[in-house]
């Protein structure tokens, strides 16, 4: 009787102990996955803010005015252009 | 238990002084009253822990749980090509709980240099006996996080959004802006302030004596973010209108001006430009002039770039053909005791040379061939009178007076585009039934993908395609317009010089205007441009709105890559001069 009773409380401490161990891990686990998630967010943001720079950079005056001023390009006056008929196109 | 073995004999730790004789109620009281308070803890702790278990709950419960909120963004607002008009991006805001902010004198030179404030500034609002103060609201993230390194006490950071336009106050009008708390006050970011405005999210966890999260306990709240929305403005053909607008209105001297630039196929505002404008991202100076946004929000006579309505009119009735002769001869037409003149006497016209040369008298003598209530039904048809139904805040409906109350020389004025009021997007949108086959169809603000639902016929093709022949003889040389030519593509449309009315009179100042569109041979695009009170020595519309109309188009249609139509007579010259040489 006592072995048996002796065998079932090594049951327990040890399935005791795996809960812990498991709960631990899970714990682990559980935090490394609210890191990523936070990065995430974080990255989320920072696409924001450069798509925010992306088109403050982009915007059309600011490319009309280096067009304009450091590579000196202009619009070419109107009999400077040549039309010319899309391929394919009749006649 | 001692075992009493006699009365007389005693042990020794046994002493017959010390025999109590105790009455036998008291031991059972005892034990009466410690089976009592048993019972009363047992009671106690049944009512704490399971009938009114809540309030220790909820205090456990606040030891390592909590609440926390998930922020969710506004939408963004982009151009048809996906170029971002509006975004929202966190930043920080930074706070003091005054009673609990205990700073040493070089702490408070930190947060000041850091926060960009005098160092006495702030150490005055630290003393505030308010419970709490901001001490500076919007701060770049960066900063932020320096702060919160700094682990001052009293002073603690929040998570706030602040909207950028990156385009400024090319579509200030157009994409509007919010206020401090993501509420849209003007423009799409109040027409769609319910698609925008995102809804957050909450979750509740257990955060241990670290501060970690540990678990997530009950269900998440997922947070929604604000919709995108994807307008139909094309900022490239956006920033030529406006460009060429501000260039426009100080070359003319102008008090100000707007101009439209509709897709005739679908329905689109490819762009929407007023002058004066605003720069959104700093609204410190505003005033009501820079915020209205004309094109919708403000209704002028629109004189005579109303002419070709009446005259596809009479041609749809079957009263004049395009090639009719009116005699505009001398110049003048009384009605009444009013008179109708033109700016230029003409002699004997065909219909297709009063749209070309733009006469008043002809107008109004095809006008009289007209009923009140066809020419109402027609205006109506086409738009005028009510609102575009765009969704914008503001837009108007102009004013068309009901038939019924039309006199003669009212009849008259109206069909050359006086006594009636529009805003430029209407006569935009009214301006795609020639550009169209005789049919209107809804305007939209964002982008229309297949075809647009509801389009209604007002004229026929047959009288379309007339009416757009002769609005492409406007252009040419010996119309009003001339300025106004593209080379390359066939244009076609119609000027406008309309007296302005202060106090119901008719002063000597000038609303010009042009609406077009092009390639003639199909057309694909519609512009509108309206300059108010050129101050120069021009004022007539196909001098003052033509060129613009014309730059902006030219662009517009290089920008779509829409094929010239026109004879390709320049590129065969240019060859022949190649293979000359």
């Amino acid at each position: 009787m006592i072995r048996v009773n002796m065998l079932l409380l090594l049951i327990a401490v040890f399935c005791a102990l795996g809960a812990v161990t498991s709960q631990h891990k899970a714990r682990k686990l559980f935090q490394g996955l609210e890191a990523e998630q936070e990065r995430s967010r974080q990255l989320e943001v920072e696409f924001g803010q450069l798509q925010l720079e992306l088109s403050t950079w982009a915007t059309s005056p600011r490319i009309e005015k280096i067009a304009r001023e450091r590579l000196k390009m202009r619009v070419p006056e109107t009999g400077k252009v040549i039309n010319v008929a899309p391929e394919g196109a009749a006649r | 238990m001692m075992n009493f073995k006699g009365a007389r004999a005693h042990k020794f730790a046994e002493s017959p002084v010390l025999k109590l004789r105790l009455p036998a109620w008291r031991s059972r009281l005892m034990g009466l009253l410690i089976v009592g308070g048993f019972a009363l803890l047992i009671g106690r702790s049944f009512y704490l822990q399971v009938l009114n278990n809540e309030f220790l709950q909820e205090k456990g419960e606040s030891r390592y749980k909590r609440e926390l909120e998930i922020s969710a963004s506004r939408g963004r607002i982009a151009d048809r090509n996906g170029d971002v008009l509006a975004i929202s991006t966190p930043m920080k805001s930074v706070w003091a709980l005054p009673a609990e902010a205990r700073l040493t004198p070089q702490q408070t030179q930190q947060l000041a240099a850091l926060l960009e404030m005098d160092a006495k500034e702030l150490a005055r609002r630290l003393a505030s006996d308010k419970s709490f103060v901001f001490l500076k609201r919007q701060l770049p993230p960066e900063i932020g996080d320096r702060i919160a390194a700094l682990k001052l006490p009293g002073v603690g950071l929040d998570k706030e959004y602040r909207r950028y336009y990156p385009t400024g106050e090319m579509t200030a009008h157009v994409v509007g802006f919010t206020g401090v708390d993501d509420k849209g006050l003007e423009g799409v970011e109040l027409a769609f302030q319910p698609q925008l405005l995102g809804h957050p999210g909450s979750r509740s966890v257990i955060k241990d004596r670290r501060g970690q999260i540990v678990e997530d306990v009950g269900s998440i709240r997922p947070p929604q973010d604000g919709k995108d929305i994807r307008l139909a403005l094309d900022s490239k053909i956006q920033y030529l209108a406006y460009s060429h607008l501000k260039q426009a209105v100080s070359d003319h001297k102008a008090k100000a001006g707007g101009a439209v630039v509709l897709d005739a196929k679908s329905g689109e505002v490819l762009a929407l430009v007023n002058w004066p404008t605003y720069n959104p991202n700093n609204r410190e100076r505003l005033t009501g002039a820079q915020l209205r946004n004309r094109a919708l929000t403000d209704t002028y006579e629109p004189g005579s770039v109303l002419k070709p309505f009446t005259i596809a009119l009479a041609l749809e009735a079957g009263k004049v053909r395009f090639d009719t002769v009116i005699n505009c001869a001398p110049g003048k037409l009384t009605i009444g005791t009013a008179t109708i003149s033109d700016a230029h006497p003409h002699g004997a016209l065909t219909v297709a040379q009063v749209i070309q040369k733009s006469s008043n008298v002809g107008t109004a003598k095809i006008a009289a061939t007209l009923q009140p209530q066809q020419m109402w039904e027609m205006f109506d048809a086409v738009g005028l009178g009510q609102p575009p139904h765009l969704g914008f805040p503001g837009e108007v409906g102009g004013r068309l007076r009901p038939w019924k109350s039309w006199r003669p020389i009212e009849q008259a004025t109206m069909s050359y585009g006086h006594g009636l009021s529009v805003s430029l997007i209407q006569l935009a949108r009214a301006y795609t039934v020639f550009a169209r086959e005789g049919d209107i169809i809804p305007l939209s603000l964002t982008r229309v993908d297949g075809d647009p639902i509801g389009a209604t016929p007002v004229f026929s093709q047959q009288t379309a395609r007339e009416v757009r022949a002769m609005l492409e003889l406007a252009v040419q040389p010996g119309g009003t317009a001339p300025r106004a030519q593209i080379p390359g593509y066939r244009v076609a449309g119609k000027t406008g010089t309309a007296y302005k009315i202060e106090g119901g009179q008719y002063v000597k100042k000038y609303v010009a205007s042009f609406v077009g569109f092009a390639p003639a041979s199909d057309p694909r695009l519609v512009v509108a441009v309206m300059i108010d009170e050129p101050g120069g020595a021009a004022h007539y519309g196909g001098d003052v709105a033509g060129p613009i109309f014309a730059t902006v188009m030219s662009g517009a249609l290089r920008t779509l890559g829409v094929p010239p139509d026109a004879p390709v007579r320049m590129a065969e010259s240019h060859a022949a001069r190649k293979e000359a040489l």
